[in-house]
């Protein structure tokens, strides 16, 4: 347990410091869906005295619950990636006309460039379409005070608070200092005030004003909001920076003049009109959408922005200096061409048995999102689609009903095991309810992997490791009216084909669960393993096992000289080799060789 | 031994180890009283792919990200990940390399060849390139999976930090049951760099 430091000077992770942040906060309830670069906000939190932090099944309860905090009087947190607010939005629209008790702060994670997501939306607009206030802090030690700032806007203005990070935030370290513990100012409790909280029309008309008044509220407070500031430099060029950006700025031009925006929106229109007069040239620098930009475009400030600046992908201070100033920066070295490294699934990993099975039925593999979403890549390449959670299952069934009969047996759906309990499950309600013969494949690999190993529903363990009543998913399939669910060992290569063809073609939904744990799990870490071994001279370079494209596996290519020098066959054209030092053990690619070249630990 | 600021890449495969590594070496910048900053990235880009981690030192250092062209110091872990951060580098660059190969997929499966005599392609360029099978190293000392501490006392020689300063981090920060060979790994590291005649 991490107890509360004197003031002490740290370096963190801006994760780990909006954590900390929220501890001094005083937050006693904390729930929220792992995604990058959100994440370690709450594994870090679930460490710290005092708060009760959850993994909730996805974005929108994880939202609810915090709000459900709230109301009855205890600061709030809610955390989520950018697109996990896709998902909360439906709360946190109507969260905005009911307001809050407890203090109600929800951070969003973008990620420009998508290091790890399937879109770079821009989440500022949410803040505008929802009419909340947003902050958004430059570093790790800014995160920390501003989501404690957030607390005070919050329960002074009766609204939740966005706080934006980006990549550069949450994953960056840099220096922090502990602070003061805020004093909670509500005492918690049930206090019953339906006009407030139940937003039928009749009350929903009367908080919608209510909102239009507290944007006013706003407007002022943020003349004078101190994240918020001018730092004076050479007036001859202005900038309107925020976030990360404002740091590229600082970088590239340091001795220009800025106006730093701590709060996203609303924006603070008097001091933008007076920092403008007061510089002869003025600059907008935001990473992804015109945001800020398009307000002073309407507000009338001549700038220029997006016409200089990158809207796709993560800017640094050599793309704002180079862009502004209009000159090319230092000569670089050209790339070099080099065979590409992109990411792939571990060694032993349960889910390439299953989309090796799975590549060699031409079917459309109606995918979505995790790990298994590599097995988009060669030399597996069998996903044929990926958009967001959940959209496997529900595309499955709208190809199903477009394709009628002649569709059989060609399309299946593809989701994780913490996928599905976070979306998955009605898609497949639907598809049962509206009598699809759609088959959902579940990777149940009892954890929540590609965010790093967090627990979900179904595996047993909540966020701090402690024991957890597990979701049955069989048993959950089987109450859906699901009548065909059939667990498979991915690993076993045989069977798992032989379930998938019958089930593929069956016509009627079915359900086929491939159990098998992800090889990061720490007690699989643990396991001892013994890795498979290469019978050299058997191989007959049929390259079957090549085809898993497991990274402990690899083709050694052979001169006719040399493969004859071996004792092969003139015309072979190599042989495969296990890397033993990267083999896992899992024997997916014994059970491929039919030359006894590949021997399990063990067999031999 | 290189001026009070710097930026330094860190790049490799994801699993390498490469984060304790970077961090060691910001622990200690931070012991010798310098602003640190790191930026790195988890999720997918984690997944056996290639990896890299941006450290910036110095009196106040500002920006995360080191711009193309501004890398003082690499340390890659993998051979031919080093010339992939090729546009980061300078003419004064010096690159500390790893030459332990790690297949990627298009090698692995036999669709493509591992590039020959790779750190070619940084020394035609006059960059300064430091190369050591920290693997096999780390590997004779009784841990291969010490290589990355390897690299970090290889590093450790270019920065304006003591060694006692590195041990203490050390000291602090790998768990007592691994202590030892990773001392070991540190300061076979830096005989390695002072044998090199850097």
């Amino acid at each position: 347990m991490q107890k509360k430091p004197a003031q002490e000077i740290l370096w963190m992770s801006g994760n780990e410091a909006i954590a900390l942040g929220a501890f001094e906060a005083g937050v006693k309830v904390a729930s929220g869906y792992p995604g990058t670069p959100s994440t370690e906000i709450m594994e870090n939190l679930s460490g710290y005295e005092g708060v009760y932090t959850e993994w909730a099944p996805n974005e929108k309860v994880g939202l609810e619950v915090a709000l459900g905090a709230s109301f009855v009087g205890v600061r709030a947190l809610a955390t989520m990636k950018h697109v996990g607010l896709n998902v909360a939005a439906d709360p946190l629209f109507t969260a905005s006309y009911t307001g809050i008790r407890g203090g109600l702060v929800v951070i969003t994670a973008d990620d420009p460039e998508m290091h790890s997501s399937q879109n770079e939306q821009d989440n500022r607009h949410y803040a505008l379409a929802a009419k909340l206030p947003m902050l958004e802090p430059s570093d790790p030690a800014e995160a920390k005070e501003f989501l404690k700032m957030a607390y005070d806007i919050s329960e002074e203005f009766d609204a939740p608070v966005l706080l934006r990070t980006t990549t550069r935030i949450a994953h960056v370290k840099g220096v922090v200092t502990t602070g003061a513990m805020m004093p909670a100012r509500v005492k918690p409790g049930i206090v019953k005030d339906p006009a407030k909280f139940v937003m039928l029309p009749a009350n929903a008309r009367k908080r919608r004003v209510v909102v239009e008044e507290r944007q006013k509220k706003l407007a002022e407070f943020v003349e004078s909001f101190p994240g918020n500031r001018v730092e004076w430099g050479s007036k001859k060029i202005g900038f309107v920076t925020a976030g990360i950006s404002y740091l590229y700025v600082k970088e590239a031009f340091p001795e220009a003049s800025v106006l730093k925006l701590g709060m996203a929106y609303p924006f603070p229109d008097r001091m933008i009109r007076d920092f403008a007069s007061q510089v002869k040239k003025l600059y907008v620098v935001e990473e992804l959408d015109p945001f800020t930009e398009s307000h002073l475009q309407a507000m009338g400030i001549a700038c220029q922005g997006k016409e200089l600046i990158p809207a796709i992908g993560e800017l640094n201070p050599s793309i704002v200096k180079n862009r502004i100033s209009g000159k090319a920066g230092a000569r670089l070295f050209e790339p070099v061409a080099l065979p590409p490294r992109p990411p792939n699934m571990c060694p032993g990993c349960p889910h390439r048995g299953l989309f090796h099975s799975l590549a060699k039925m031409k079917t459309f593999v109606a995918g979505d999102i995790g790990c298994y979403t590599l097995g988009f890549l060669p030399p597996l390449s069998s996903m044929d689609s990926c958009i967001c959670m959940g959209a496997g299952v529900s595309a499955s069934h709208g190809m199903a009903k477009a394709l009628g009969e002649e569709g059989v047996g060609k399309v299946v759906a593809v989701i994780g095991d913490s996928t599905f309990v976070h979306s998955g499950i009605t898609g497949l309600i639907n598809i049962v309810y509206n009598e699809s013969y759609s088959t959902v494949i579940i990777l149940d690999n009892r954890i929540t992997a590609m965010t790093g190993q967090q627990p979900n529903p179904a595996s047993g363990t909540n966020i701090k490791g402690e024991p957890a009543e597990a979701l049955n998913l069989e048993a959950l399939c089987r109450a859906i009216g699901v009548k065909n669910v059939v667990t498979v060992n991915p690993h076993d290569l045989n069977t798992t084909r032989r379930v998938l063809k019958k089930e593929i073609n069956r016509n009627g939904p079915s359900v086929v669960i491939s159990r098998a744990p992800c090889v990061l799990i720490p007690s699989e870490k643990k396991r001892k393993k013994i890795p498979c071994h290469t019978v050299l001279e058997n191989c007959t370079g049929c390259r079957a096992c090549i085809t898993l494209g497991c990274p402990a596996m690899h083709w050694h290519s052979l001169s006719p000289a040399e493969a004859a020098a071996r004792g092969y066959k003139k015309k072979q054209k190599g042989h495969s080799q296990i890397t033993e030092d990267l083999c896992n053990g899992c024997g997916q690619c014994s059970m491929l060789c039919k030359f006894n070249a590949i021997t399990r630990g063990g067999d031999a | 031994m290189m001026k009070e600021q710097g930026n330094i890449l860190f790049c490799g495969v994801g699993g390498q180890g490469i984060l304790l590594a970077s961090e060691i070496t910001a622990y200690g910048l931070l012991a010798a009283g310098l602003d640190v900053k790191k930026s790195e990235v988890h999720g997918m880009a984690q997944r056996g792919g290639s990896v890299v981690a941006h450290l910036r030192f110095g009196a106040k250092v500002y920006s995360p990200l080191i711009s193309p062209g501004e890398a003082d110091l690499a340390v890659s872990f993998e051979m031919m990940e080093a010339v992939r951060y090729l546009p980061f580098f300078h003419n004064n660059s010096r690159v500390i390399v790893n030459t332990h190969k790690i297949l990627p997929p298009a090698v692995a499966t036999g669709k493509m060849e591992y590039p020959e005599n790779v750190l070619d392609e940084l020394t035609s360029r006059n960059i300064a390139v430091t190369s050591l099978d920290a693997f096999a190293i780390a590997k004779a000392i009784g841990e291969f999976r010490a290589a990355n501490i390897v690299m970090v006392g290889v590093l450790s020689t270019f920065l304006p930090v003591k060694e006692k300063v590195f041990l203490d981090v050390l000291d602090q920060r790998i768990p007592k049951r691994f202590l030892e060979v990773n001392l070991k790994a540190f300061k076979q590291g830096r005989r390695l760099a002072a044998g090199s005649g850097k």
